[in-house]
């Protein structure tokens, strides 16, 4: 049975979540909820099931309703235009040069209007709502007569923008009341305030969540790996940006100073992704024939076994070289390990360099601080510890909900710099 | 109620009322790549930009930034490569100056001495741009309060980052006195020239994390006036 068919799934509460960030934080979070209490608060986004912001609202809903907030959550229907449509501005937005055709925009506004009059009760009597990412972003100009507070949210790299398709994606979300990026230089010229609040990670997750030493022992047998010697790990899809041939060259020019080194790649799928399959190629190429280095391809709903990888790892790299955020860098540090990132996007607000990690810029400079982790287990142990505190601090789940909280009381109150609940 | 009584609560001061506050941070839009572009666009931020990156970085725990000391600094050191102006801008303390504006006025001085020093203008990579930042922090009422001087220690430690933040620091700039919320309320009490009135305001909190400051003015509070340290 993998570890996956094994797992129980039990939705956690604010006690749960109070035994990991502390009871001030909870607290917190009571106190912030108080002005939103009763009243109806809406997320609307694209899918139930798949993706980071789905994972994410799939806890948050909960823990607001838990807070007293009348929270919903709202997903839109489309179709495979639509949905189509919505990919070009994903990978438009992150800079790919992309041509939409008229048609594809077209379907997208219809679908938005048809989504638009199924919701119009419940987001026109909402009072605040947050619309997640460019499908549903024209639902504020169909509903017309809204009362509430609406926030738009951008979970993507959005830094660089193909400039036309960020023209047409703007005229439907400067109507917003705000928006939020998760970095400042995501951030694009508005005419309206612009949050900025990172992304998050789960601690009670299937992906972060405490698994027992079984749990973790068992990824040895199942992957080929020696549970006695060093082991180094990167978590990303086959993508060159995620520079994984860069990992194995690291890897190579370390393990002359480390015998023994073993190295886990592991990503996703790539059947539908042409050139994430031509990536794999090239790793599994670079790879060779040496059995100290797995490359492996896991379904992506192999949570559990990527908490336990990244829990038997004794160093964790990304060695992107470019990225958006990157928070597999906060699951690996929430595990206590170092991470070894490239010196690029939402690592560097993850990887504080010789404090959580090192940020490096080249295959040798990972290759050097792979060495030095692994000669010293007790500095790496340590660095471990403020890696988890970091994350504790900044990246969970309870963090992103406050920052939320305290961005829509900002516009509630009329964006001073200071605001103070009675 | 006994006319001593009566006296005696008039005396009494009123409990401190533990606040606490939530950051979130707001894009302006303005950016940096260059120490010239910083010059310009610091030269015509909201003075609460200034604000921000000198004293909301502290709430955020950065903690190998804190070398230093704010945001400015950080950058020149992490993306300039400039550890002259690094180590001139890391000294300036913020509590020192009246109001906003002289403060942004220290910071642009030394600035243009440093574009005055270097031949070249330095730059940073791309992706490592300076993006001023402008905060909107909420301040709510905790519900607690401590009511006596030996209370503090066993409070304090329970204190949110926010708590602390806005009690310690942001007090100095908040208070006309400059004082942060715990002296003020330790004067109150007859305390304001005692030692641990002295040792909390030699607190460098400029140069620690929200964590440190906890443990530090924790077991001042009881080392000077009682209560249990873990």
């Amino acid at each position: 049975m993998t570890l996956e068919a094994a797992a129980t799934v039990k939705q956690p509460t604010l006690a749960d979540y109070a035994a990991v960030v502390g009871e001030q934080a909870i607290r917190q979070l009571e106190r912030l909820a108080e002005p939103f209490r009763g009243k109806k608060f809406v997320h609307v986004n694209s899918t139930r099931v798949g993706g980071g912001v789905a994972e994410i609202l799939d806890k948050m809903v909960p823990l607001m309703r838990e807070l007293g907030i009348d929270a919903t959550w709202e997903v839109i229907t489309g179709t495979p235009d639509f949905f189509q449509c919505t990919k070009s501005f994903h990978n438009a937005l992150q800079g790919d040069p992309v041509d939409i055709p008229e048609r594809l925009l077209r379907e997208y506004e219809e679908v938005n209007r048809r989504n638009a009059a199924e919701l119009k009760d419940k987001l026109a009597d909402a009072d605040f709502v947050l619309i997640h990412d460019p499908q549903p972003a024209p639902l504020l100009k169909f509903i017309g007569n809204r009362k509430g507070t609406w926030i738009w949210r951008c979970h993507i790299d959005a830094s660089r923008p193909q400039r036309q398709v960020w023209r047409y994606v703007r005229q439907w979300v400067e109507a917003y009341d705000a928006s939020i990026f998760s970095l400042a230089a995501f951030t694009q010229a508005l005419p309206h305030p612009q949050y900025v609040i990172p992304v998050s990670i789960d601690p009670l997750g299937e992906k972060n969540r405490a698994l027992s030493p079984e749990e973790v022992a068992s990824v040895y047998p199942r992957f080929g790996l020696d549970p006695e010697r060093p082991l180094i790990l990167q978590v990303s899809r086959y993508d060159r940006f995620k520079d994984p041939v860069g990992v194995i060259k690291a890897y190579r020019m370390a393990r002359r100073y480390v015998p023994g080194l073993q190295l886990v790649l592991v990503g996703g799928g790539a059947t539908d992704d042409p050139e994430g399959e031509a990536v794999l190629a090239e790793v599994r190429e670079a790879a060779s024939d040496d059995p100290d280095v797995h490359v492996l391809v896991l379904p992506p709903d192999s949570h559990v076994t990527i908490n336990a990888l990244q829990r038997a790892a004794d160093v964790v790299l990304q060695k992107s070289t470019k990225e958006g955020f990157g928070l597999t860098v906060s699951e690996a540090m929430w595990k206590r390990k170092p991470v070894i990132g490239g010196n690029v996007g939402g690592i560097r607000l993850q990887v504080i360099d010789y404090e959580t990690g090192f940020l490096v810029n080249s295959p040798e400079g990972a290759a050097l601080r792979i060495r030095w982790l692994l000669e010293n287990p007790e500095r790496r142990a340590k660095m471990g510890e403020r890696a988890r505190e970091h994350v504790r601090e900044n990246f969970l789940l309870t963090r992103h909900l406050r920052e939320y909280l305290t961005a829509f009381l900002g516009v509630h109150y009329g964006n001073k710099p200071r605001i103070e609940l009675g | 109620m006994h006319p001593t009584d009566a006296a005696k609560a008039l005396e009494t001061p009123a409990p401190l009322r533990v606040k606490d506050c939530s950051l979130v941070t707001i894009a302006t839009g303005r950016h940096a790549q260059n120490l010239r572009e910083l010059r310009e666009h610091l030269a015509a931020v909201d003075p609460m930009c200034v604000y921000s990156h000198f004293w909301l970085s502290r709430l955020q725990a950065r903690s190998a930034e804190l070398e230093f000391a704010n945001d400015f600094a950080a950058w020149a050191h992490g993306a300039l490569h400039d550890p002259v102006l690094a180590e001139r801008l890391s000294m300036l303390d913020p509590s020192d100056f009246d109001d906003l504006e002289e403060l942004r006025q220290a910071v642009l001085e030394l600035v243009e001495q440093r574009l005055d020093e270097r031949e070249m203008v330095p730059w940073a990579k791309p992706g490592q741009r300076f993006d001023f930042l402008q905060a909107q922090l909420v301040v709510f009422d905790t519900g607690e309060t401590v009511d006596r001087p030996e209370q503090l220690a066993e409070s304090v430690r329970w204190w949110s980052a926010g708590s602390l933040f806005y009690h310690l620091i942001d007090a100095r700039r908040r208070r006309p006195d400059r004082l942060d919320d715990v002296r003020a309320w330790l004067s109150a009490w007859g305390l304001g020239e005692s030692a641990l009135a002295r040792e909390l305001g030699a607190l460098d909190w400029q140069l620690l994390t929200m964590a440190e400051l906890r443990e530090k003015v924790a077991a001042l509070c009881a080392a000077h006036l009682g209560g249990e340290r873990e």
